[in-house]
């Protein structure tokens, strides 16, 4: 279907089932139980959910692919948010013309970067693209271009936002907040009350997952294409691809640019989301929490990105949010002195101590299975084929013996 | 004039000369062998002539156009295909897939971007893949990763490869390296049976006499940068000058 094989396909339509359900996925607990804060179902965190997904599945189309590590991919998230928030303060709140010029400029900061940084491979190309991000995260921070023209490009420290002030030629009276196309608010949101459930169904959420679905249907065309297949092949034995006649400059940077229009439409519907953009986003944090995601999801695989994206995003909203007052709530069965050790024992592992948790279970990942969440998913698979597998034969051969 | 031509190439590396006023001459259609003692030069030859090292002074044209200046994937599509001491093939990839490789570069050139249609659309180089597995035995190995198989099949593989581009020259580099000797008389079967059918040249540095008697119609003995001398392998096997700067040595 769509010109996918039958897993292929399978596999989109569990991404989209996955996305077009998800605020009832993420929200199994009621309201008003104890439980309700390892709820995601809120539309901030959903948002953040596919759109770093985008993120993550463009990221893999490069590292995946190509095995070429970029580690400063966050400088197209950022410019990506401040190419949005341009467009807000130049024509207005709608978000179509924001995106299409975020994807159209960090492709050309991806030529670019791509084109320099791809001098080099393996660790010489990391600290390249490093570098770059860093040097772009300098200039947002200071507003270093804006000096030169007297005027103000990122804001500097601030962060680039809307002020009344902005030109906003085409802004009319009803417009406060981002929209599509002024059919739908970003931020409307329609909460559904079921019993003790209440689920929210935010406008932007949707479109993000629509985009994000849009994205995944991509990548997986890519993997199957006869460039994908040449991009893993230049990830196998680059001398081989050379001594065949292919020059993989090229198909480096398509990867390359491709990767980083992905990373700049993340940061487009970031901030379509939230009308702001910082040049935090483009730190190195930033650029090293999306290797971590692919990597824990697992690179190369399909939906790998993916779930690598909402493990992490879950973990440091929902985790962080742990206090010593839930763990008192929790272990409060425990005797007086055992449930403050207990306390005692779990405190450095939530709250702010979330980098810590994620830290032990990356290591885990790495160690016992190389091949991130998707690999795991795969041994349990596999465990339950062989248990159905062995039963039946069995059953057959004891009569023939 | 041959389908290759060496003339007066030096490359020299610091304060060694690796090759000193190398000429050498490859009849089209012809198998014509490489050897020399360790550190005569023959790899550094074989760069040059992949592009791989740009010579000090000297040109080499091969069918009359130089190849001199152009990188090693330009050199790769004027028909020069290269079989590597360990066979370099694409491990992470399945056979089959390996095989489509060459057959897309053959068709689309050094680079084309066919980002959004599928693979398994194009029958035509699975169908020429599959047939060249079959030509080569390693159909049934097809689904495999490549790099599972056993070193005999990997050059089989890697020569096969290179064979699908169609080359009008191949260049083997120690093809039989660290083989036993059953792939080794495999290889050589399977050279001779290219040889039979195709009109391919075929250039081959060799360690291994017996491959290179089996296989060669000319022979270039090089020594120290230099060749030293060109002939037919039977005047090479009695050649006074041969016994004593190669075959005298590991006699010795």
């Amino acid at each position: 279907m769509l010109g996918l094989g039958k897993r292929d396909t399978s596999l989109v339509i569990i991404v989209t089932l996955m996305a077009l359900l998800a605020p009832f996925i993420l929200n199994p607990f009621p309201t008003e139980s104890a439980m309700a804060q390892f709820n995601a179902g809120y539309p901030d965190l959903l948002q953040r959910f596919v759109i770093f997904g985008i993120f993550a599945i463009g990221f893999n189309l490069l590292f995946g692919l190509t095995g070429y590590l970029s580690f400063g991919h966050a400088a197209f998230l950022g410019i990506g948010s401040y190419a949005v928030v341009w467009m807000y303060k130049l024509l207005d709140y709608n978000i179509v013309p924001g995106l299409v010029l975020a994807i159209i400029v960090s492709g050309l900061f991806a030529v670019l970067i791509g084109y320099i940084s791809l001098r080099r491979s393996g660790i010489y190309f990391s600290i390249l693209t490093l570098a770059f991000a860093q040097m772009m995260f300098a200039i947002s921070y200071s507003d270093l271009i804006g000096r030169f023209f007297d005027t103000s490009i990122t804001n500097g420290e601030t962060g680039l936002q809307v002020y009344t002030s902005d030109p906003q030629i085409l802004l009319n009276d009803w417009e406060s907040v981002p929209h599509l196309l002024g059919l739908v608010e970003m931020r409307s949101t329609y909460i559904l009350d079921a019993g003790a459930w209440s689920f929210s169904f935010n406008a932007g959420y949707y479109f993000c997952a629509i985009i994000m679905i849009l994205a995944f249907y991509l990548s997986v065309r890519i993997f199957r294409s006869p460039f994908g297949l040449m991009l893993r092949a230049m990830k196998s034995n680059q001398q081989r691809m050379t001594y065949t006649g292919l020059n993989t400059k090229p198909y480096a940077l398509a990867a390359f640019v491709i990767s980083g229009m992905y990373a700049g439409l993340a940061g487009g519907l970031l901030a379509s989301m939230d009308p702001l953009a910082g040049a935090e986003r483009m730190q190195w944090t930033a650029s090293g929490e999306v290797v971590l995601m692919t990597i824990l999801g697992g690179a190369g695989t399909l939906i790998g990105p993916v779930l690598g994206a909402g493990f992490i995003k879950y973990f440091e909203n929902i985790f962080s949010k742990i206090n010593d007052t839930v763990l008192h709530q929790w272990f409060s069965f425990m005797p007086d002195g055992l449930e403050d050790a207990m306390v005692f024992i779990v405190h450095p592992f939530i709250g702010k101590g979330w980098h810590l948790t994620l830290g032990i279970l990356f290591m885990l990942v790495v160690i016992f299975l190389p091949g991130g969440l998707v690999e795991g998913g795969q041994r349990i698979a596999r465990l339950f084929a062989r248990r159905k597998d062995t039963a039946p034969k069995e059953t057959q051969s004891t009569p023939a013996e | 004039m041959g389908i290759l031509e060496v003339r007066n190439v030096n490359k020299r590396f610091g304060g060694l000369q690796a090759l000193g006023d190398v000429n050498l001459t490859v009849e089209e259609n012809s198998v014509h062998a490489i050897i020399g003692p360790n550190g005569a030069g023959k790899s550094t030859l074989l760069n040059v002539l992949v592009g791989k090292l740009i010579p000090d002074t000297g040109s080499v044209s091969f069918d009359g156009q130089s190849v001199l200046g152009r990188k090693p994937f330009e050199i790769n599509q004027m028909g020069i295909s290269r079989v590597f001491q360990t066979p370099e093939i694409f491990g992470d990839l399945t056979v089959l897939e390996n095989m489509m490789i060459p057959i897309f570069a053959k068709r689309d050139g050094a680079f084309r971007m066919h980002a959004v249609n599928s693979i398994s659309g194009e029958q035509e180089i699975i169908d020429q893949a599959e047939h060249m597995l079959e030509n080569l035995n390693l159909a049934d190995a097809r689904h495999d990763h490549s790099a599972s198989m056993s070193r005999g099949n990997k050059r089989r593989l890697e020569i096969g490869m290179c064979l699908a581009q169609e080359p009008r020259l191949l260049l083997l580099d120690e093809p039989t390296a660290g083989m036993a000797r059953a792939d080794t008389n495999n290889t050589i079967d399977l050279l001779k049976q290219i040889k039979d059918e195709r009109d391919i040249t075929i250039a081959i540095i060799e360690h291994d006499m017996h491959v290179v008697f089996s296989l060669a119609e000319r022979i270039t003995v090089l020594a120290q940068g230099s060749p030293l001398v060109e002939d037919s392998p039977e005047n090479i096997k009695g050649h006074p000058k041969v016994r004593e700067a190669y075959l005298g040595e590991t006699a010795a």
